[in-house]
């Protein structure tokens, strides 16, 4: 059977490039989808602790990280839409509205 | 080595490969068919830990409707690729890559520091009985409609939330949306009334023949 700390390292792995991702990348979506990549990563550490304590508990929480993870993309699509409408770019350092 | 270290090893390597490939591509339709290779590689994963539910959630709601919505908005904002032009970026880029290797250097000796790596309680899962074990329709359902059933039903609200923000953020400025909708209104009246008008001369004139 394979160990536990493989699925962590894969599952930690997978986090930290859609850590990296999010810095270096400037388009608005793929910033998205690294969050979403973020999300998967943690859903991964929470199946197999779930298998590996016998527990059902871990998969119910990956099913409302998805439910979650699905309104979360509605919406920050429909905010990606209304950006664009206003500023005809993608490029988040475009974006910068707040800033002083 | 056992099949489910092959199944492992080759499932990993699929995803990290293709995880790669969603922050090194300039084209964000790229970007999505790698993040639809890391979602199916991770429900491949998910089914060598005897979550079958998951795994079918996973390729059905995550690679499926999450992704399409995806590509749908990247082809209905067709960007051309924006070629790097801040310098921003290129400071990013190198604080990026010492940052990955420290996070990844941290995690591995946490990893290695309690690595037990306790063995897989023998649970359920093990049964030889398929209905009774730990990742079944069945037991997800028994626990998600008894324990947590009100984060069930928050959930649900979230959703409808979700649903109408979505909506109201997406759609086009308001005052437009009136002028057309009272434009194509009053456009109907006309047309409806000139039909009346037409109707009523034409029964004038069969009763005057």
């Amino acid at each position: 059977m394979v160990p536990l700390s493989w699925y962590l390292a894969l599952s930690a792995v997978l986090f930290t490039i859609g850590v990296v991702g999010v810095i270096i990348q400037r388009n608005v979506i793929v910033l998205f989808m690294c969050v979403e990549l973020m999300l998967n990563a943690v859903n991964l550490t929470l199946v197999s602790f779930s298998r590996y304590l016998g527990d059902i508990t871990g998969q119910l929480f990956v099913f409302i990280v998805m439910a979650v993870a699905a309104a979360e993309a509605a919406v920050g699509l429909a905010i990606i839409i209304s950006l664009f409408r206003n500023r005809e770019t993608l490029n988040v350092d475009e974006a910068d509205l707040l800033k002083l | 080595m056992e099949f489910t270290h092959v199944l492992f090893l080759a499932f990993a390597a699929l995803a990290v490969v293709a995880a790669f490939n969603i922050i090194l591509q300039r084209n964000p339709i790229y970007c999505a068919i790698g993040l639809i290779v890391v979602l199916c590689a991770l429900a491949g994963l998910f089914l060598t830990l005897h979550a079958q539910f998951i795994a079918a959630i996973q390729i059905i709601v995550y690679a499926g409707a999450i992704m399409v919505l995806f590509v749908f908005v990247i082809m209905l904002l067709n960007v051309r690729e924006e070629e790097s032009k801040t310098d921003r970026q290129k400071i990013l880029k190198v604080i990026a890559v010492p940052l990955f290797l420290a996070l990844l250097a941290e995690v591995f000796v946490v990893i290695r520091l309690v690595n037990n790596s306790p063995p897989a309680i023998a649970s359920a899962a093990d049964n030889t009985n398929p209905a009774a074990s730990l990742g079944s329709v069945e037991s997800i359902a028994t626990a998600m409609f008894t324990t947590y059933v009100l984060p069930f039903e928050a959930t649900s609200v979230l959703i409808l939330m979700a649903i109408v923000g979505a909506m109201l953020l997406a759609r086009k400025n308001s005052k437009d949306d009136f002028e057309r909708i009272e434009q194509a209104l009053t456009l109907e009246n006309d047309e409806t009334e000139q039909a009346m008008q037409a109707d009523a001369e034409k029964s004038k004139e069969e009763v005057a023949a």
